[in-house]
């Protein structure tokens, strides 16, 4: 009954989607753009954070080291968000309504708060799954950027391109999430 | 132009994410506790024809080099990998399935993404005392793929061959693993 593609369905549509992104414009990423965010809000409560400097190589500099880096890029697109990237991933929400209201998958309501299979391990209440989910956010994406990119932009796009980072990534990952898993969960 | 293709292609990743399945939680973590493996599957398909489509594209003049995007390798990728690994059995979520999974109206996806910020504000502060370490010191030549590329900026670990024949190589057996792969385990 359920409504997901099976494996070889949806695995040729990632693949397409992938391929797509890399032909029109380029390899799919996400997790900078949480950089992006965090650098207009900081931006818009900071005098100084950043500055407009013709010596540097995108035209503007910070006094925040990431985003000063490779000659202020991050520091550019933070000025100039209406940009291809930040556009795609507020248009992922989008699409993923879009399937949910033409026949996809569809949530139940206790599974908008915490999916079912920790419901069945940790129980139904909200607050023990949200704590956890902030701070398990707090760890991805700290690590993503650690690692210059997140499960689409280094391990997927990246193996794509066979990018040693890729599969560096991708080995990081299952190495410890898998053991992890089946500790927390178990098999049952 | 580039603005009408993000919104297109950003809806259809989030329409494939949320179709598959990846933007459930649940799906993530049956995958990493080995009891359903279909996204597995599906990602190792997935890549598999794209790379070796890019990779065609790519020999025959089709796909721009410059479009390619390869990131640096350093010890700093396996140390994210292994924090993402930790979180990830835990909230069932990575950046981009989370984002997806807003659209679902899932609560827990939004904590998620907020939690996401925290961290990635933490790792700009944090930037300027890791800069200069081991963990972000590019290794193997930086931004180093397995096969031959077309950016000249690229260094590849296996020389003197066209690119798309370790490519091709590696798409059959990821293809062949995503095959072999069992599905659900009743």
């Amino acid at each position: 009954m359920t409504r997901q593609w099976n494996w070889f369905t949806g695995g040729i549509a990632l693949g397409v989607v992938f391929l797509l992104a890399v032909f029109l414009v380029k390899p799919i990423g996400v997790s900078t753009e949480f950089v992006i965010l965090d650098g207009i809000v900081w931006n818009a409560l900071s005098d100084n954070l950043i500055t407009k400097s013709p010596d540097a190589k995108s035209g503007y500099s910070s006094t925040n080291a990431y985003l000063n880096k490779s000659g202020g890029s991050y520091a550019k697109n933070v000025i100039n968000p209406i940009r291809y990237s930040p556009i795609f991933v507020l248009s992922m929400i989008v699409g993923a309504l879009l399937s949910a209201k033409t026949g996809g998958p569809q949530p139940t309501a206790p599974d908008r708060i915490a999916p079912e299979v920790w419901r069945s391990r940790f129980g139904e209440g909200g607050t023990k799954r949200y704590l956890v989910t902030f701070i398990g956010g707090v760890l991805v994406l700290f690590g993503a950027r650690l690692a210059g990119g997140c499960m689409s932009g280094n391990a997927m796009s990246g193996m794509m391109q066979t990018s040693i980072s890729g599969y560096l990534f991708a080995l990081g990952i299952f190495l410890a999430g898998i053991p992890l898993a089946i500790m927390i969960y178990d098999r049952k | 132009m580039e603005l009408l293709l993000a919104v297109i292609l950003g809806a259809a990743f989030g329409f494939v994410l949320h179709r598959i399945g990846a933007s459930n939680p649940h799906n993530i973590i049956n995958m990493l506790r080995l009891t359903d493996l279909h996204l597995m599957k599906a990602i190792l398909f997935g890549i598999s024809i794209a790379s070796a489509l890019l990779f065609i594209g790519l020999a025959v003049g089709v796909i721009e080099p410059s479009h390619l995007d390869v990131k640096t390798t350093y010890w700093g990728v396996l140390a994210g990998g292994i924090m993402m690994g930790i979180a990830w059995p835990l909230t069932g979520y990575c950046p981009s399935t989370a984002v997806a999974a807003l659209g679902d109206g899932r609560k827990d996806a939004a904590v998620f993404v907020l939690g996401g910020l925290v961290g990635a504000y933490l790792y700009m502060i944090a930037y300027a005392h890791l800069e200069g370490t081991f963990l972000l010191k590019k290794l193997l030549g930086g931004n180093v793929t397995l096969a031959l590329t077309p950016d000249p900026s690229c260094p590849a670990l296996i020389n003197g061959i066209p690119g798309v024949i370790p490519a091709l190589v590696v798409a059959v057996i990821l293809g062949l693993i995503a095959w072999k792969l069992p599905g659900k385990r009743v």
